[in-house]
């Protein structure tokens, strides 16, 4: 029992839990074909059936009743706020299934030349009187009987009166912001505070203007548009979902990293060795002192980014990406590259701080702008 | 026999009594393709939708009814929100006792928590019809702009929950609030210590500084007070409702005039 809860204590440490999923991610969610034959012939696509539902339920429930027993679990899972957390989880579970599993379906119809179901539907006129109507009345009968419910058996969180000079460690925002909260392990607040959520609204907006695919609009498909949902799914699963749940439950005092089944100890000491950049190509690899000008003294990491934001998106389009570029065109390519290299730069800069300590790589505290 | 009759007599002569009439303008029992289709127009809450529809649109499984439930939970905000607003007072003051004294007093003080899980569950259902709305592919051509207005929708949602959050000022929410604030303080340019509000000086005279800043903006003060209270609560209760509502009139009208429901062609 104890090995097992240390296991999974240790496996959830973002180094090694995030690096699972990214490294499993595009073999469950294949962005092309090649992935994708993979992704058939390791029968993952087994999972979007009703077998493979059943067993991630399973899993799921066993996991949360496994973890119940334990007391620091039971402390942070059933603390009122969190708790639409755990529904979230296995609502977003949940649907991420049943829209695969109907976009399999469909994409198995549509190999035997059938159409998808919803066509098949479509055939079909029905009125919204009383069709509609009472699908309509059912749910919100539902919807208010749940809340109903869950207002008599949790009451509202209230806490101490508010005292600006106590701060509560952590002091965590709404669930629905840590994401954001988590990425200022990383990034400095213009970034992940100013920056990011700017970038994910722009681009979640240019998502129709920049997917040109005219394929699988008005019915679940997986195969006539992988490499969308693959991207779409990166983003709102493992940048989104993942870092919501690591900063509810797994960020404790001191935003430290806690396994679920760690008790939060708030003397908890974590080495802090970071270094920028700059100090890391002056100072250690060339043995000298840091320039004094701001311009030299950042010039590694200046670069670095330049050619990251200006280089890379040429060369990918050459190479990886040269599909890519041949469909989407200049523009869109550009916009697309752009808002990509953006979001990605969130786990490359996770891997240089847990590989390297880096902590900037262009660090100009004078005029607060560190990157 | 003659009870079932009797109701369908009493019901017969409900049906033509005149107040009955002037309410229910397709009459009571609707059985006819015409009256069914009536009562979609007559009506200005159904007449929403179109009357008729193909056969997937209204399916469970295909919309999930994620938008329906948005909306439906924000209806159920609104009127818990106006009952909770009789008893809340938003200053320094009196805010936290207003909530203590909701639970403790009223009675059925139900409201608040309703008010609360119903916020978190707006946020949830919104999530989901996005996921459910890009899965169909339902963003393409005619429909860019209504994601757009979606995506509108969903920041507006967030900050709705983010504003309420402040409103109990216990611990939780001032500390909460305080974690946003600091970063609208870090906003290029135009917040105090954000990267480039030095450049904008004239010489030692800055005129990005902590008192003129977008945190200051926001807060109403350097901190977490007074000023951020009323600020909180004028758009929590006012200004981003209004707002909403705006867009989601707009979202609707653009789901009817871009052909309905999306679905294959
Ligand atoms: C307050 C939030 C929102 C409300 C109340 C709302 C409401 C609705 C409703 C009632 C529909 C009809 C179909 C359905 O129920 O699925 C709909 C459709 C649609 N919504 Fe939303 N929505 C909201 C947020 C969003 C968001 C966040 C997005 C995307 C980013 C979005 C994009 C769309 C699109 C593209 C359609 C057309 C779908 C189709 O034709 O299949 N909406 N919305």
């Amino acid at each position: 029992m104890e090995q097992i809860k240390d296991f999974i204590n240790i496996i959830s440490a973002p180094q090694i839990s995030f690096t699972a999923i990214i490294l499993l991610f595009f073999f469950i969610f294949p962005p092309n074909d090649l992935f994708y034959k993979i992704h058939r012939g390791l029968r993952i696509h087994k999972l979007w059936t009703k077998g493979g539902g059943i067993t991630i339920f399973s899993f799921l429930t066993i996991f949360f009743i496994f973890g119940i027993t334990d007391q620091n679990f039971r402390m942070i899972v059933t603390k009122p706020d969190n708790v639409p957390i755990v529904a979230l989880l296995y609502l977003v579970v949940f649907f991420l299934w049943f829209s695969l599993k109907q976009a399999y379906d469909n994409d198995k119809r549509i190999d035997e030349g059938k159409g998808p179901n919803e066509a098949e539907d479509a055939k079909q006129k029905v009125l919204v009187w009383p069709d509609l109507v009472y699908i309509e009345l059912i749910a919100m009968v539902s919807v208010a009987a749940l809340l109903l419910v869950w207002a008599v058996a949790l009451g509202a969180p209230l806490e101490e009166p508010a005292n600006p000079t106590v701060s509560p460690n952590p002091s965590k925002a709404p669930w629905y912001f840590l994401g954001l909260q988590e990425m200022l392990v990383y990034f400095d607040p213009w970034i992940a505070g100013v920056l990011f959520p700017t970038v994910i609204m722009l681009g979640f907006i240019s998502i129709p203007f920049l997917d040109n695919n005219r394929k699988g609009s008005g019915y679940f498909t997986f195969k006539e548009r992988k490499m969308a949902i693959s991207i779409f799914l990166f983003f709102w699963l493992v940048l989104w979902i993942f870092l919501i749940t690591t900063g509810t439950f797994l960020r404790g005092p001191n935003w430290n990293f806690f396994g679920p089944f760690e008790y939060w100890d708030k003397h908890k000491l974590v080495a802090l060795t970071n270094v920028n950049l700059s100090e890391l190509f002056y100072m250690v690899w060339q043995n000298k002192q840091l320039p004094s000008n701001i311009l030299l003294r950042e010039m590694p990491g200046f670069l670095l980014v330049g050619a990251y934001l200006g280089l890379l998106p040429l060369i990918l389009a050459k190479t990886l990406f040269k599909k890519v570029y041949e469909r989407l065109g200049p523009i869109r390519y550009s916009v697309f590259i752009i808002f990509l290299l953006i979001a990605i730069s969130l786990p490359i800069k996770m891997y240089l701080r847990w590989g390297f300590n880096i902590k900037y790589l262009v660090s100009i505290p004078e005029f607060f702008f560190n990157i | 026999m003659s009870d079932s009759n009797k109701k369908k007599e009493m019901w017969e002569k409900i049906q033509k009594n005149q107040i009955f009439r002037a309410i229910f303008r397709t009459g009571g029992s609707i059985t006819t393709h015409k009256q069914r289709v009536l009562v979609t127009l007559n009506n200005v809450f159904l007449h929403l939708h179109p009357v008729r529809l193909p056969k997937h649109a209204v399916k469970v499984k295909y919309t999930w009814c994620m938008g329906g439930l948005s909306f439906f939970i924000f209806l159920v905000l609104t009127v818990t929100g106006i009952l909770l607003m009789f008893y809340y007072r938003p200053t320094v003051e009196y805010a936290y006792g207003d909530i203590v004294d909701l639970s403790e007093q009223v009675p059925l003080g139900l409201m608040r928590e309703i008010h609360r899980w119903s916020a978190h569950l707006m946020v949830i259902t919104v999530w989901l019809h996005m996921f459910r709305v890009f899965m169909t592919g339902s963003y393409k051509p005619p429909r860019e702009f209504n994601w757009a207005i979606g995506v509108i929708l969903l920041v507006l949602t967030m900050l709705m929950s983010f504003t309420g959050y402040l409103l109990p000022w216990d611990q939780l929410a001032i500390w909460a609030i305080t974690v946003g604030a600091n970063m609208a303080k870090a906003t290029p340019f135009i917040g105090s210590a954000g990267p480039g509000s030095s450049l904008l000086a004239i010489g030692d005279v800055n005129f990005v500084h902590s008192a003129s800043d977008a945190g200051f903006a926001m807060l109403g003060g350097r901190f977490v007070g007074e000023g951020a209270l009323l600020r909180f609560y004028v758009l929590h209760c006012i200004g981003l409702p209004f707002v909403i509502m705006l867009f989601m009139i707009v979202h609707f009208w653009r789901v009817r005039k871009d052909g309905g429901i999306s679905g294959p062609t």
